[in-house]
Formats: C-alpha cells, structure tokens, sequence
C-alpha cells in the first residue's frame, strides 16, 4: 500500500474543503450573522493543517485498485468529519454523531436531517449543509483531479471508485480534462437552473441553495415544508432539473458534441424515462380510484417521482398521506434510482437493466440448455467480469440493508419507519415514511442507529465496495 | 495532439505508453476487452473496444477530430483498411504496421490511394539495424543521423584500452578531432558527460563519428575491426529472411538454422544459394558446434522465445568470440538484460515504436526551427535532430561555450552545406544548419528548447 500517495491525495482534499468553507462565510457576511464567521478562522485552520500534510509531494506516485479504493473511502470519510466541524464548534448542532449525520447526509447527497426546525438554523449554516450536495453530487476526488498535478494514468482508479454505476469509462482521453469536462457540464446546468429559478422570483439565497439540492440530487431544503410553500413555476423547474441531473452525464457530452444519435441511444436513460413515466401513471390512477381525488394534481405527482427516483428528496406533498399502491411505487423507484453516473443514488436503473438482461439470457439457457448468448447494452457486449460485480454488488447492498434493519429495530419504531430509514438513507433519497416521512426527520433514533444510517449513507454515495475494502482487515496488511 | 491507435499488442502499448508521455491525447481500439482494460489502468488513455476498420468504432473513437491514426494490429490488412476508412471520415495522418513482404514490397503503388502517411514493417526495420551492426563489428550499438553522415557507436570500453581513464577533453587530441563522446552508460546510470568526466573500463560510451573518420578512429581506438564474413542464425523468422536478403548483399555468408522443416523449405526457396538452411533444433548444443559457433564472426538469436535467445547467446559468448546480437521482445527485465553478456540488444517493437514516435515528433512543425529527425538510443537518452530555418533569438551566431545550454545536454554534430563536424566551443549554429543534440530530456521540440529558460 502506498502510504505517502494517500495521505498527499487526502491533504488535497482537505485544502480544497478548507477553500470552499470560505464560501458560508462570505454567505454570513453578506446576511450579517456573526455565528457564521467561524468559518473563516476554521478555513484557514484546515487549510493549514492540509498543507502541512501535503508538504513532501510523494515520490513513488504510482498506485492501483486497492489505493484507489481507500483513498476515496477515507477521503470521504475525512471530508464528512471536518464537514461537520463548523456545525460543532459554533453550537448550531451541538453533538459531533448529529452534526456527522447532517454533514455526511449533505456530502452524499442524501438529504435526511436530525433538525426539527430547519429555519432557526443560519443562514450561513444552511448553506454549508446545501453546498456539501453540490460538491458531493459529483464528487469531491472528481474535483480534486482538476487541480491536482500528480494525474497520471492510475487516477482512473479514483474515479472509479468514486463515480456511480456498473462501468465507469472515460470522456475524453485524459482523466484530468475527463474531470473538467464533467465539472463544467455540472456547472453549467446549474447556472441554467439558478437563472430560470430567479426569472420566477424565487429569493436568491433560496434559489442557489435549490440548485445545490437539485444539482447534486441531494434535497436539503432552506424551509420546514421543503419545496410546498414555492409557486407551481419553481416547483416545475425543480421537477425537470432533479430529472436532468438524474440522467447519464454522458448524455449531456454527447449533447455537447452534437452526436445526438448516440445520446439518445444510451439504453439507461431511455429506461429511466419509460420507468419515470409508468411511476407517474400508476400514481395519477391509484389516486384517482382508490384515492378518492377526481383530478389528481399531476405536477405534484411529477415533482415527487422525479424527487424520489433521483434520490433527490424534495418534496410538495406529504406523500405519507397518499394511498399504499402510490407510496409502494415510490418506496420501488427508491431502489432503481436514477442513471448510473449521475449524480443521483440508489442501485441505479443500469445496474437494473443488466439483471433483467441475465433474466432472459439465463431463461433462454434453461429452455435451450446449450444456447449460447451474452447480455449486450448499448450494443456492446458486458464482459461477464461486471455482470459478476453487479450481481455481487446487489447481494451485498441486501445484507447491508438487513443488517441495518436489525440495529436500527432496536429503537422499536415501526416496521415501515425503520425499513424505509434504511432505504431512504442508502439509497441516498433523505425522506422515508411514516416516522421519517417528508414531514418528520431522523432525529429521534438513537446514537447508534445514525451511526449505522451513516455508514450507510457513504456506502450508499460510494456504492458498498470502496467501504467494505476500507473495512477489509486485508487491505491493512502488508501484502495482504 | 489527439491520437488514435488500433491495436494493443506489444507495438500499440508501447506507442500508447510512450505517446501518452509525450502529453498526446492518446484513444486505443481493440477487439480485446481485457487488453484495453489493463491499459486503461496503467495509462491515462481512453480506449474503445471494436473492430478499428470499422467505420462505426472510428466514429465513436472520434476519427473525426484526430490529428493522427496509427494502425498496428496484427493484421496487416486490417491496417490498411483502418487507415483508409479513417482517411476516408477524418482529415488525419494514417500509419499503417504492414508485416506481409509482398504487401510490403508492392504497397508503394497504392500507399497514395490508401492515404497512407508511412507504413513501416517491425521485422523488416529490426533486420537492417542487425544488418548495420553486423556491418561494423565493434559497435554494440550504432544509429544513423544526417541521412548517413554522422553515426553514433556505442563501444563498452574492455580492460586495457586505449580510452580507460582518458579525460573527454583529451579525446580530442589525443585519438580524433572529430570525435566526440557523448553518452556514457556506466552501471545503471547514463551520463551526459562534460569535458572534465573521465572514462572508466566496463563503461558504454556512445561516439558520434563522422562516417568517413571511422576506420581510423577504431583503428586509434584498438577495437577490433576484422570484418565479419559470416554470420551465424538461430532462428528462420520473418527477420531472419529479411537479414538473409540484406547481408547477402554486403557479401556476407549466412546460416540459418531452424527448427521447422517447412519453413527451411520455403526458406532455401526464397533464398535459393545466398544462404546454408540447416533443420535442426538450434538449442542443440552438438549442432551448434556441428555448424561451426566457435568459429562464426558473428551470432544471433532470433528464435521466437526471448529466454531462448538469451540463453543461445549466452552460450555463444562462452565457446565462441563471435559478435552477439539477441532478439529480445519483451524487454521488461531491461535491467537484468542490460548486465547479461548477450551483446546488442533487438526488440523489433521499440524500434517500430521509435520509428512511429520520431514521425509524430516531426509531424509538429513550429516555425523557426523544427525537429528533423529523433532517435532513441535507450529509454533514456534521446538524439535530436533540428533543422535550424531561420536566425532563433539567443541561439543562432553565439559560440557554443557562451549558450547557457541545459544540464545533460550536448551539441554533437552541425551539418553545415553537408559539411559535417563536430563543434568545439567555438563555434557558433547558424541559419540553415542541422544540429544534432543529444541529451536525457525528454521530448524536446523546438531548438529554442536546448537552452535554460
């Protein structure tokens, strides 16, 4: 293991984290709370420290997979833990496992908060918290990448673990322009979003901190209903936006190149579309008959499907009250997720695809039991390395998720509240129901309970494998 | 510059690795998944999968913006093909690896038809630097500057001689004035030596020595300078056939030994009386010296297994005094190679990959001055060949010893008018000249480059 490699990455993220705390400041400055200075004295503290840390660049860069793997893990870890520093040290959450659940909620992308009233928190504070979605939505490595000079050819390996999905390919041919293509996308959009949001008058502050919920599918909201108390219009522009950023970020290079027959002749994100609209309908119709509404209010039912597929988190409604067909749909759509790299969570609708495409590869072989077929996506064939990983991924992704439902029992809430914690948080959606349903939050489960709720959020966010090698007693051992 | 190479094999990844250092834009095509996979972790390269005459991969490789396309897959008419289609969607520069002879010979009637920009033959390529060597006996290693006018030998410098503990200084004086050493390999280590450094036995030491100086020099230096008249080979592959055809007309006698009774058929075919094709087991110790190894002037392994190769020529410096050159394909153990007494080194792959490098090199003409041609004398060292076109500020017209030339640097030969010599610190490079230089930086481009900023 290539000690010196890791802790030199991790210096850089803390830096880079220690420059963008600068930001809530200026946000206290500008709306003259005095809590929200600490920011700057904790930014140059940290900024310190990281430079100290990476003061002898490495000499051996050369590293691999496993590397790779714990440098994410950590780093992430690492990033939630002087994440949640400001919210400690200033007293705005006072307990350090709270303030780590909030921080690695915001980091993930998550949304799911322990606070009862968002709107007694500072501004400056609320806007840490929305900004960690948007630095977490792409992640912060695939940032890092920008600055860093050592980006060899093994900084694939940081992508790799830290990007969504079963494959994760390269955009252009270096990593580091990869890494800035995939930034400068994610910016832009967020630009078009923030500027459409104002054309509706939606309060700046507001506005910036929605982009930062709907860019990086994370759902932080500035107020206790969420999104309800906005206009239709904002509403609207959310519900499309959380769809976007839902969506393959190789659409979007491909829309940029204009090659726009191969944008949308990616077979992931047709599936989304189709599921996204089946999600609606079976909604629409299950409210209309069994819900009792003649007319159900379809930009409701939009902006819900579309916040909880991208595991975004936002919502209108109580969808706690909706009818059981309608919220089994919801807790289903949880699961599938949204396009593999996005920035939204869940098992991804990729991953999906692929098990349904060895559904009917594996049903041809019992029927025709010498038969030969390989599972093909986007008209190429899936080596069977990573349908092995997929299906593996899934199979740990269920023991992580029952395990969880055992401790998180133990508080004896209901069966609906603890299973739909659990999928809320890792499928990195943030809103549960019942006991965490959109109007509730997490903060009545125990220390212990959110301790594991944020082990499966960044299990979640990283997709499983990076953490279980971080936990590997293997990985720590001389050539192990 | 953005790059696209078809095919993975030993010649694409070692281009890919070299190509990527250069800071190219490197894109891969193969049909292997697994090869693309293994060098998408170890460079920073984008890869595609497919076929790459397929007009559907290029596409989405993005033939379309690409500067150049490089096509070394094994098939060689699936690199002409690639070259045409990409010819054909993008406006780019085409290399194609052709290994057939008969293509080889004939391609020149349809390389403008194809779009072709170069195409090069591995085996071919490593059967005339081997002819070269045969040609001059005390060289282990030997390049070509100045379309033959300036050659650079290495000699490892044995006990006893002449130049063991001379100062570079005193070369000068002391053998030939123009000669000039300009690389020492000593252990592990390359040097670029200045006039104070001193040459030790068991030293490398590369020369540039204009061509007509060289008997004399060799003479001076007390090398050995007996021509070679025959040569023995282990081995009957393409290269082998190759070398055969080439030393014949340098009236060298060959043997060829190898192992497969058809291929020594086909063999004595092409070949007809220019060659004595012996069938046997060239790892058979009694054939060896059955055919004469004591007595050949010179031996080489080109059998098909690099432990083979290695192990014949270790075999060979024990019984025999014969020059050695070894075919080695896989040079991953460089080092370990390098102390082994095998003599020269071949690997076909890196001299494809260095002819292909040296093409890109040129290809980025910036005006002023511009590299000409480059060698690679080894993974470190690089000879470069720029054409000085117009007056460069700071350079052109100040004598030598006043430039503030980089660290391992060196300014080895001027061509001036086809006048060639070896530069003292005197003079000075003007307009029109072709400099050569030689020094451990890597990819310089421009002449403006050999000073300190």
């Amino acid at each position: 293991m290539n000690y010196a490699v890791i802790w030199y990455i991790i210096s850089w993220v803390i830096r880079v984290e220690a420059l963008f705390m600068l930001l809530p400041g200026m946000v206290g400055l500008i709306f003259g709370e005095r809590s929200g200075l600490i920011f700057f004295p904790l930014a140059a503290v940290f900024y310190v420290l990281g430079y100290l840390l990476g003061r002898k660049k490495p000499d051996r860069t050369r590293f691999y997979a496993r590397e790779g793997f714990v440098v994410v893990s950590l780093s992430w870890l690492v990033l939630s833990a002087v994440g949640a520093v400001p919210f400690v040290v200033s007293g705005t959450i006072p307990h350090p496992i709270d303030a780590l659940f909030e921080i690695v909620s915001g980091f993930t992308t998550t949304g799911a908060s322990i606070l009862n009233d968002v709107e007694a928190m500072p501004k400056a504070y609320l806007f840490w918290r929305s900004f960690s979605h948007w630095l977490g939505g792409m992640g912060i490595l695939v940032f890092v990448l920008v600055l860093m000079p050592i980006a060899g050819g093994q900084s694939i390996h940081l992508i790799r673990a830290e990007s969504t999905g079963p494959q994760v390919g390269k955009l252009l041919p270096r990593m580091q322009r990869t890494a800035k293509s995939l930034y400068l996308m994610y910016f832009v959009l967020s630009i078009v979003q923030f500027i459409l949001l104002l054309c509706f008058k939606m309060p700046a502050f507001d506005a910036l901190c929605d982009v930062f919920g709907t860019a990086g599918t994370g759902g932080f909201g500035v107020r206790g209903d969420s999104m309800a108390g906005y206009s239709a219009a904002v509403q609207n522009i959310t519900t499309v936006f959380m769809l976007v950023f839902g969506i393959n970020f190789n659409f979007f290079f491909y829309l940029a190149n204009l090659r726009f027959r191969a944008a949308f002749g990616i077979e992931e994100v047709r599936w989304y579309f189709v599921i996204y609209i089946l999600a609606c309908a079976g909604i629409f119709l299950n409210l209309k008959f069994v819900g009792g509404e003649s007319a159900p209010d379809l930009h409701h039912i939009a902006f819900q499907v579309s916040s909880v597929m991208t595991s975004t988190g936002y919502s209108t409604v109580d969808f706690d009250k909706w009818p059981e067909f309608a919220k089994t749909i919801l807790v289903g759509i949880m699961f599938t997720g949204a396009c593999a790299g996005s920035t939204g969570g869940g098992i991804k609708v990729a991953r999906f695809v692929l098990y349904v495409k060895q559904f009917k590869v594996k049903a041809a072989s019992l029927l025709h039991p010498r038969s030969v077929s390989v599972v093909k996506m986007d008209g190429q064939r899936v080596d069977s390395e990573v349908l092995h990983t997929a299906n593996t991924f899934f199979f740990i992704y269920s023991a992580i998720f029952a395990v969880s439902m055992f401790i998180l029992s133990w508080d004896n809430m209901d069966f609906t509240t603890n299973f739909t914690a659990v999928a809320a948080t890792l499928n990195n959606i943030g809103p549960g129901l019942a006991g965490v349903g959109p109007a509730r939050n997490f903060a009545e489960y125990s220390y212990l309970s959110k301790i594991v709720m944020i082990f499966d959020m960044l299990a979640g966010r990283l997709e499983i494998f990076p953490m279980l090698v971080l936990m590997a007693p293997a990985t720590w051992k001389r050539n192990g | 510059m953005k790059i696209i190479v078809v095919g993975c094999g030993k010649v694409g990844s070692v281009l890919a690795e070299q190509l990527n250092k250069e800071n190219h834009e490197v894109t891969v095509i193969d049909s292997n998944a697994a090869k693309l996979e293994a060098m998408l972790e170890k460079l920073d390269v984008q890869s595609y999968m497919g076929n790459g005459s397929s007009y559907k991969v290029l596409m989405s490789a993005g033939v379309k913006n690409a500067d150049l396309v490089i096509a070394v897959t094994s098939k060689d008419e699936t690199n002409l093909l690639c070259c045409l289609m990409s010819r054909k969607v993008g406006n780019c520069h085409t290399i194609a690896r052709v290994r057939d002879f008969t293509f080889y010979d004939e391609i020149n009637i349809i390389k403008d038809e194809l779009g072709l920009s170069m195409y090069v033959n591995p085996e071919y390529e490593a059967a005339r630097e081997i002819a070269r060597l045969v040609q001059v006996p005390s060289a282990m290693e030997l390049d070509v500057f100045a379309k033959g006018r300036v050659n650079m030998v290495g000699i490892k410098i044995e006990d006893g001689s002449i130049l063991d503990g001379m100062r570079i200084i005193d070369i000068r004086t002391k053998i030939n004035e123009n000669i000039l050493a300009c690389i020492i390999e000593r252990g592990g280590d390359t040097i670029i030596p200045n006039g104070g450094d001193f040459i030790r036995k068991g030293d490398n030491v590369s020369f540039i020595v204009p061509i007509f100086e060289m008997t004399r020099v060799f003479q001076r230096i007390g090398a050995v300078v007996k021509p070679i008249k025959n040569v023995m080979i282990a081995g009957g592959g393409t290269v082998a056939y190759y070398l055969a055809v080439m030393l014949k007309m340098a009236h060298v006698k060959v043997k060829i030994i190898e192992r497969d009774k058809k291929r020594c058929e086909m063999l004595s075919e092409q070949l007809s009386d220019d060659a004595i094709i012996i069938n046997g087991d060239a790892t058979d110790r009694e054939l060896l010296h059955e055919e004469g190894i004591e007595s050949t002037d010179a031996f080489v392994s080109l059998t098909n297994m690099d432990e083979e190769n290695i192990m014949l020529s270790l075999y060979a410096n024990e019984v025999s005094q014969a020059k050695l050159i070894t075919k080695v394909n896989k040079i991953t153990f460089n080092n370990v190679i390098k102390s082994l007494p095998i003599g020269s080194v071949i690997s076909p792959k890196n001299i494809i990959a260095e002819r292909i490098i040296r093409y890109v090199r040129t290809f980025k003409n910036t005006p002023g001055s511009n590299v000409e041609s480059l060698y690679r004398i080894n993974e470190n060292v690089e000879a470069i060949e720029f054409k000085v076109s117009e007056p460069v500020k700071n350079i052109v017209d100040i004598p030598l010893m006043d430039l503030k030339l980089k660290s391992d640097l060196i300014i080895c030969s001027i061509n001036r008018k086809g006048r060639v010599f070896t530069p003292n610190g005197k003079d000075t490079i003007q307009t029109g000249d072709l400099v050569i230089v030689v020094t451990t930086h890597a990819g310089l481009n421009d002449l403006r480059e050999i000073v300190e900023e």
